[in-house]
Formats: C-alpha cells, structure tokens, sequence
C-alpha cells in the first residue's frame, strides 16, 4: 500500500510540475505541449484510480485532438519578433511570478488545515454495474446532450474558421 | 472511509487543489485568449480527476466514468469552439490579446 501511495505522489508531482511549465512557459507551443504532458499524467492516474474507460477517452481526445487543435490555431496566427517576445516574457515573468509563491502558501495553508475523517460515503448497496451499460442504458439523456453539443461544435468551428477576406469584414 | 482510502484521498486532493489554482491563475492573469482557453482546460482537467478520485473512493467507478466521459466530450468542442474564437479574433485584432473580443461585435 505504502509503494501505492507513493507511485500516485510521484506522479501527482509529475503533473504538478507539468502544469506549473505550462502555466509559466514563455511560448504558447511548449504550454500547449506542457498540457498534453499534464493529460498523459492525468491518463496514467485515472488507469491506477480503476476508470480505464475515462483514461483511454482523456488520452485520445485531450492529449491527441485538443493539441492538434491548439497548435493548428497557434500555427495560424502570427509569430512575434525577437523584441515582441522579450518585452512579454518580462511581463509575464513579473505576472506570473507570484504563482509559485501563491502554491507554497496554499501548499502550507492545507498541509496544516486538518480535515476530521468523518465524510460520509452512502454504502453500495448495488453490485457495480458495467460502465457500457451505465452509459447506453442509465444515462441516454447524457448520450443526447453529447450527440447534439458535438453537433453544435461542428457547426460552429465551420463557422468560425471559415475563410474570409478582410475587406468582407 | 477506511485509512488506506483516505491518505489517496487527501494526497490526491491535494495536488488537485493545486491544479486548481494554477488554472485559475492562468485564467485571471493571462491576456492572451489561448492562454486563457489552456487555463480554462487546466480547470476541467483538475475536476475531471476529483471526480474519477470520488468514484474510485466510493466504489462506483462506473457512474463517474460515464460523467468524465461527458465532460471530456464538452470540453473538446468548448477547446474547438474558443480556439475558433480566437483565430477570428487575431484576424480582427492582429493580435492575441484577450481585450480585443470587447471589440468584436455581431
């Protein structure tokens, strides 16, 4: 149990240190390259949490199309000069760098707040179900919600990336 | 909750909450919109993990399962959507500042 815990810290480490590089980095490629790390870690964690199902979803969608899509839009855009980007990391440096301080605050703040164990959990009183069933049988109108916002999604990224002159605007 | 369920769970919700600040961070400092939309991301990755972390504390992995599933299915088409936004943005503003959408209209 002992080596169990201590995997699971070491990869939360892991994630904590990828979402501190994506949060802080100087481009946007490496913070979006530094998310798809943070989601691979997220993967690795819900595999050892028993939810495979969800693991295999975050991996394919937000590790793969989600830096698909952020570097295609990033591509599209147009890259700063050598000044330009000088000039931001100096500001961002003076924004951001109250980030790590804020995290070793909060970091202490919960390592000395003290939580009494006396959360509730109701008892399982059903054997657990298949997460197919759960999902086609228990939770259709889910299924519907997804059916029609992915819909909505498609028409609007049609929408919105949709080319255009400029003396059209 | 029995001892060994309950160090997992407060390891695991502390870092979460960490993930947590840190895309809120992201999301209140950050002027440029990618940036805010990987922030945006950042926050529903924390969430995401709380919920599989309850399902795996309470026994009933399936159920969350199906949840995470809907959410990770919003979230690529909220990513889509925003990085659409921004694109017609910076075409508009010829930059990437987050300030720029107040001048988009209709």
């Amino acid at each position: 149990m002992i080596s169990h815990i201590s995997i699971n810290t070491l990869l939360l480490l892991v994630m904590l240190i990828a979402v501190l590089w994506t949060v802080m980095g100087r481009s946007l490629l490496k913070a979006t390259i530094g998310l798809a790390l943070t989601s691979a870690v997220v993967t690795i964690l819900m595999f050892r949490l028993n939810s495979p199902l969800a693991a295999v979803f975050e991996l394919s969608v937000c590790t793969g199309l989600i830096t698909v899509v952020f570097v295609s839009t990033i591509s599209l855009t147009k890259p700063l000069t050598n000044k330009e980007i000088v000039e931001l990391s100096k500001e961002r440096n003076k924004r951001f760098g109250y980030l790590p301080i804020l995290l070793i605050v909060i970091s202490i703040a919960l390592t000395f707040i003290r939580i009494r164990n006396n959360i509730i959990i109701p008892p399982v009183t059903t054997p657990e179900l298949d997460v197919r069933r759960v999902m086609w049988d228990m939770r259709q109108l889910d299924m519907l919600g997804q059916i029609i916002v992915v819909i909505i999604g498609a028409l609007g990224v049609v929408i919105l990336f949709e080319e255009r002159r400029r003396d059209e605007w | 909750m029995s001892g060994d369920y309950w160090q997992i769970f407060l390891t695991f919700g502390f870092f979460i909450i960490l993930t947590f600040v840190c895309g809120l961070y992201c999301m209140l400092v950050s002027r440029n919109i990618i940036r805010a939309i990987i922030g945006l991301e950042l926050l529903i990755k924390a969430v995401t993990l709380l919920m599989i972390l309850v399902g795996y504390v309470s026994g009933r992995t399936s159920v969350t399962q199906a949840m995470v599933i809907t959410i990770i299915v919003i979230e690529v088409v909220v990513a889509v959507v925003a990085g659409g936004i921004a694109l017609r943005s910076f075409r508009y503003n010829d930059n990437l500042d987050i300030r720029g959408l107040k001048r988009l209209k209709g």
